[in-house]
């Protein structure tokens, strides 16, 4: 009876989850073989009809190249920079989400805001900011006296990658804001009470109170971002366009540029391919710490 | 009470300044689409304008051919066809597994979910070329089924994870109760947890437009004409093109930027609560 009842359970768990499984691994087991494969030939067009075998000759040239390390350095900066400015930011702003406010349902509308707005229209949006021409924020700073002259914000290649950040950093806390928000609401309020009869300290309760109890929500948005931030494309791709000298080229717009502006496909899979192993060597690291934290489900 | 006091002027002020660092970028853009060009190149920047400019936002609704407004409108409504189409689809095939995963009990069940949320770490870039020829192959090339179809396979794995976190807050008796009156488990997924579930719904559906309105990479390779170009695709091409008039780009920006903004602004009350217990050990 028991037995039977399980083995129901499993041949409806199959049947409810056929659906999902064909429209998400149909679409991407394929094509992520197919590119592997493609990463070790040479394909040097997309018509091309003589594709010789090279073996690894691929992954070596985008190893050997110093283009890759530079923009797999700045990859890893904006990810490290943009990541962690979010999840400090995400924080704050999840504490302000959650206090006592007056209109609260305003504020939330209004943090909901750059998390709504497609990614395109605010790298439109920033890149018009930074003008070097129009922008308002040489306006703004030069009518504040803090600048004598307009700067071209996205003219210096180290300067445009921390603007590019900056965007991004408008853009995503939001999210984590109200990722950690969905945390904070969770901690029992009976947690807070006893602190204070105690009279703990506001930080003392952050620290043995708060940070515990979000350690869960933390590690799912930090997975989350640094897998997004480490893929990033299409904020560079409005912005910048990997420019200027190649000042904001990050490993994703590099494999893009590879496979479809010089039309070097092998190599183009051989990059994406590096990217993957980045990935999911940074995302094992991530699922420990998310195992340590018992998450529900995983 | 006074320390009270002056906390919560603290907060409130915080809570300003945070408001005015949000909507200003988005506020000048607002401003720049109705100003007029020359206005907007002046230095020193007239923040509000002495004459206003609607020209742009008449060019979209009612342009040609010739200009971008044809382009727009068939991107608008190609993107709108798009995200309907991924969130329905999303959202019918993930309520079904999240309620295998929340409820069932079988073999891998860890494993199989840890395989579709894993799926969302690969790269799109890794799946361009043969999915380019694939979609050539099928004859789906630049249209909007071949993008509905890519975009679900983003979309699901989140529909998914919220969902499947939401149904496992709801006290397993209520269902129960209803397949003991002889109702089977699907029965009871829709006459009882769905109706229990509203608010982790809701939060995936925004999750799931905001996610397929944004959808660039796929859009950019895919799609070639205004049969199937969304949003994003039709705007860079904007933004490359009218680097003189960014006017033009903002009015077109502020358009595209408006179905997400209605869904987030009318959603937001749910996510939080939709995704309160998702986030945490239940």
């Amino acid at each position: 009876m028991v037995r039977s009842k399980r083995e129901n359970q499993a041949r409806l768990a199959f049947w409810l989850l056929i659906p999902a499984g064909v429209a998400v691994f149909g679409v991407i087991v394929y094509p992520i073989l197919r590119t592997l494969l493609i990463s070790f030939f040479e394909v040097t067009s997309a018509l091309a009809t003589d594709t010789p075998f090279v073996g690894f000759n691929n992954y070596l040239e985008v190893l050997s190249n110093s283009t890759f390390w530079a923009s797999m350095g700045r990859t890893l900066y904006f990810t490290l920079i943009s990541t962690s400015l979010e999840l400090c930011l995400g924080l704050l702003l999840a504490g302000l989400l959650n206090a006592k406010l007056r209109a609260r349902w305003l504020f939330r509308a209004i943090v909901v805001i750059p998390w709504a707005i497609p990614t395109i229209v605010s790298a439109a949006m920033w890149k018009g900011v930074f003008n070097a021409q129009y922008g308002p924020l040489n306006a703004m700073l030069s009518q504040l006296g803090i600048i004598d002259q307009y700067q071209a914000w996205l003219g210096d290649p180290t300067t445009a990658l921390n603007m590019v950040i900056l965007a991004d950093v408008w853009k995503s806390t939001p999210l984590v804001a109200f990722f950690l928000l969905a945390g904070l609401t969770a901690i029992p309020n009976e947690l807070y009470e006893a602190a204070k009869l105690d009279r703990a300290s506001w930080p003392r309760i952050f620290r043995s109170i708060v940070l515990p109890m979000l350690i869960p929500s933390i590690s799912i948005v930090l997975v989350l971002r640094t897998v997004e931030a480490f893929k990033v494309f299409d904020i560079i791709y409005v912005m910048t366009r990997g420019g200027p000298v190649n000042g904001t080229q990050t490993i994703a717009y590099y494999a893009y540029t590879t496979a479809f502006s010089d039309q070097n496909f092998g190599v183009g899979s051989a990059l994406s391919y590096v990217i993957v192993i980045v990935i999911l060597a940074l995302s094992a690291i991530y699922l420990r710490l998310l195992r340590r934290s018992e998450m529900s489900l995983l | 009470m006074k320390r009270a006091q002056r906390n919560s002027v603290l907060v409130h002020v915080a809570a300003i300044v945070t408001s005015v660092v949000i909507l200003a970028p988005f506020l000048w853009m607002v401003m720049a689409s109705i100003t007029p060009q020359r206005i907007l190149i002046t230095t020193p920047l007239q923040w509000i304008p002495d004459e206003l400019d609607l020209s742009r936002y008449v060019q979209i609704f009612t342009g040609g051919s010739e200009g971008v407004g044809a382009t727009f409108r068939a991107a608008m409504l190609n993107s709108i066809i798009v995200a309907v189409g991924t969130v329905t689809i999303s959202m019918i095939v993930g309520i079904l597994g999240a309620y295998a995963f929340a409820r069932l009990k079988f073999r891998f069940r860890r494993a199989i979910l840890m395989t579709f949320l894993a799926s969302y770490m690969l790269p799109q870039i890794a799946l361009l070329i043969p999915l380019y020829l694939i979609l050539n192959t099928a004859g789906l090339l630049n249209t909007k089924t071949g993008l509905i179809l890519v975009d679900c396979a983003i979309v699901i794995p989140f529909v998914l994870w919220v969902l499947s976190n939401y149904f496992m807050t709801i006290p397993e008796e209520l269902e129960e109760a209803a397949r003991i009156d002889g109702t089977t488990r699907l029965g009871a997924l829709f006459w009882v947890v769905l109706p229990a579930a509203k608010p982790g719904l809701f939060a995936a559906i925004m999750f799931a437009f905001l996610l397929a309105w944004d959808e660039f990479m796929y859009a950019l390779i895919f799609t070639s004409s205004d049969v199937a170009k969304t949003l994003p695709v039709a705007l860079s091409e904007f933004a490359g093109r009218y680097t003189t008039d960014f006017g033009l780009v903002a009015a077109g920006g502020i358009l595209a930027a408006l179905p997400p903004l209605i869904v987030a602004v009318i959603f937001q009350r749910y996510i939080v609560s939709g995704m309160a217990s998702g986030a945490v050990k239940g």
